[in-house]
C-alpha cells in the first residue's frame, strides 16, 4: 500500500496517489475560498502537508484531511474552515 | 611488491586500492592508524574519496549507510565500545542491503577500561545481517578487504562486511605483505536500488506486518546465498593472486583424532601447538574458522573438539563453543581464553589440548583450571 513491490530486497516507498487511502474521510470541516478576497499568491497551496490544492486553488476533497492549516496561513483571511454536514 | 606493514596499514593500503568513494570514520585505539592513514591517503590526494570526519561512531555508520543509499563504495573502521555506539545503524545497514565494509579491530569491551584484544565486541554484531570474517595474519587482513568489497557488492549479497583483526596482536604487529595490483578484481559498484531523483524513493518505509518478514527472508536468503559468492571469490583471487583462503583453515586436520577450534590470531598460535602435540604423538589438529556469519558447515564427526572463545555469553557459555555444538551435534571441551587481552601462547594452547575435559568449561588462569 506504500508502494512497496514484490521484487525489492529492503523496506523501500515510492510515490503514489492516497497511498493511506481516501483521508478526505477523515475530515471534519472543510476549506471554502473566498475568491473575492484571494489575491491569487499560492501560500495556501505551498502550505498544504498533502499537496491537494493546486496552483489554481482548486482544492482535492478526496484527500483534504481539512487539517486547516490552508486557511490559518492565508494572508488575505480568505479561506473559511466550514463544518461539514455527513 | 614485498613490504613490512603493521595490520592497521596492511587495511589502509588495502582501502585506498579498493577505491571506496567514502569514507566515514571516527578514531578509537586500536583502529586509530587505520583512519588516519586513510585521511592522510585523502589529503595527499593519493585517494580519491570524501572523508567524512563525524562526530561518534553511530554517524560514522549513519554516514556510511547515506553514501552507500547513493550508490557509493563506503568503508568504515572502529573497535570495541565504538562498535558497540553504531549498533543501532550496523542493524539498519544490513536491512537496508548496504554493502558497507567495515574493519573491526577486536578489543575488549569496559568496564574495566582495556584496549586489549578480545572477540566480544564482534560477537555482540552475530545478529545483525553482516557477514564476519576473522583475519590471522597482516596478508590475510589486506587480502581479506579486497574481497570484502567483491562480497559485499555482488547481486547475490548485497551485505555488509565486518573484516575482524585482533588488536595489537594483528593490528600494531609488522609482518611482511606481498601487495597486488587488484585492477578488475572488485568490479564497479552497481547497487540496484541507489537514489535516483528520476525515480523517487523513500528508504526504510514504514513496513506492516504483511511485508516485514519477508524483507527478513529475503537476507537470510542472501546471507546463505554468500556462501557461494565468498567461495567464488576466493577461488578468483588465488587464479589472480596465487593466495588460496576457505571458509575455514585446516591445520593438521584430516588425521586427527581431537581438533581444537578457534578465532583470529589464537588459530596461528594454535599450530605451532598442533606441531608440538604431534611430536609427543598427540594426532592433534587445528580448524580456524575464518568466516563466522555466514557459519560454515563443519565436518567434526568423530573427532574430540576443544574449542577457544576469546568472548563470553554470561549465563550461556563461550559463543563460538555454542556455535559448534549446536550445529555439529559434538561434545566440546570449552576454554574461555584471551579475554581482555590475556596472553596465549602456544604452549598454553597446548596444555588446553592436553588436559582436555571434554563436555567441561574452563576460564584460562583461573584457580583449578587448566
Amino acid at each position: 500500500m506504500t508502494g512497496i513491490q514484490k521484487h525489492d530486497q529492503a523496506a523501500m516507498s515510492r510515490p503514489v496517489e492516497g497511498s493511506a487511502g481516501l483521508t478526505g474521510s477523515w475530515r471534519v470541516f472543510v476549506p471554502v475560498v473566498d475568491n473575492e478576497k484571494c489575491n491569487r499568491c499560492g501560500i495556501c497551496s505551498l502550505y498544504c502537508p498533502d499537496a491537494v490544492i493546486s496552483r489554481d486553488r482548486i482544492i482535492d476533497l478526496a484527500y483534504c484531511k481539512g487539517c486547516g492549516i490552508c486557511a490559518h496561513e492565508c494572508p488575505k483571511k480568505a479561506i473559511a474552515m466550514i463544518r461539514e454536514e455527513k | 611488491m614485498k613490504k613490512i606493514v603493521t595490520g592497521n596499514k596492511a587495511i589502509a593500503e588495502a582501502v585506498r586500492d579498493a577505491k571506496p568513494d567514502v569514507v566515514a570514520a571516527y578514531p578509537i585505539t586500536p583502529q586509530t592508524e587505520i583512519v588516519e592513514t586513510l585521511a592522510e591517503y585523502v589529503s595527499s590526494g593519493q585517494l580519491a574519496s570524501q572523508y567524512i570526519a563525524v562526530e561518534s561512531e553511530h554517524s560514522a555508520m549513519a554516514a556510511c549507510i547515506g553514501a552507500s543509499t547513493a550508490g557509493g563504495r563506503t568503508f568504515t573502521a572502529t573497535s570495541s565500545q565504538g562498535l558497540l555506539y553504531m549498533h543501532e545503524m550496523t542493524n539498519w545497514a544490513a536491512g537496508a542491503r548496504l554493502p558497507i565494509v567495515m574493519a573491526n579491530v577486536n578489543r575488549t569491551l569496559a568496564p574495566g577500561w582495556n584496549i586489549w584484544a578480545e572477540h566480544t565486541d564482534a560477537m555482540q554484531e552475530r545478529d545483525t545481517g553482516w557477514l564476519q570474517v576473522f583475519v590471522s595474519t597482516v596478508q590475510e587482513a589486506y587480502d581479506t578487504i579486497f574481497m570484502a568489497f567483491r562480497i559485499a557488492e555482488h547481486n547475490k549479497v548485497l551485505l555488509p562486511v565486518m573484516v575482524n583483526l585482533d588488536g595489537f596482536t594483528l593490528s600494531h604487529i609488522m609482518q611482511p605483505v606481498d601487495t597486488i595490483e587488484p585492477g578488475d578484481f572488485i568490479p564497479p559498484i552497481h547497487l540496484p536500488d541507489s537514489v535516483d531523483p528520476k525515480n523517487p524513493k523513500g528508504y526504510g518505509t514504514i513496513t506492516g506486518p504483511g511485508d516485514y518478514f519477508r524483507f527478513r527472508w529475503e537476507l537470510a536468503h542472501s546471507m546463505r546465498e554468500s556462501v557461494s559468492v565468498i567461495e567464488e571469490t576466493q577461488s578468483e583471487f588465488a587464479k589472480r593472486f596465487g593466495r588460496t583462503y576457505g571458509l575455514t583453515e585446516e591445520y593438521r586436520c584430516s588425521d586427527a583424532d581431537v581438533v581444537v577450534v578457534s578465532l583470529g590470531t589464537l588459530g596461528k598460535e594454535a599450530e605451532v601447538a598442533i606441531d608440538i602435540l604431534r611430536d609427543e604423538g598427540i594426532k592433534a589438529g587445528s580448524l580456524r574458522l575464518r568466516w563466522f556469519r555466514p557459519f560454515p558447515e563443519l565436518d567434526l564427526a568423530g573427532k574430540e573438539v576443544v574449542v577457544i572463545d576469546r568472548d563470553y555469553s554470561f549465563g550461556f557459555g563461550g559463543v563460538l563453543a555454542h556455535s559448534i555444538r549446536s550445529k555439529n551435534l559434538v561434545k566440546v571441551y570449552s576454554v574461555i581464553a584471551g579475554l581482555g587481552g590475556q596472553e596465549v601462547t602456544y604452549d598454553d594452547i597446548a596444555g588446553f589440548i592436553r588436559n582436555r575435559r571434554i563436555g567441561g568449561e574452563s576460564w584460562f588462569g583461573v584457580n583449578d583450571h587448566v
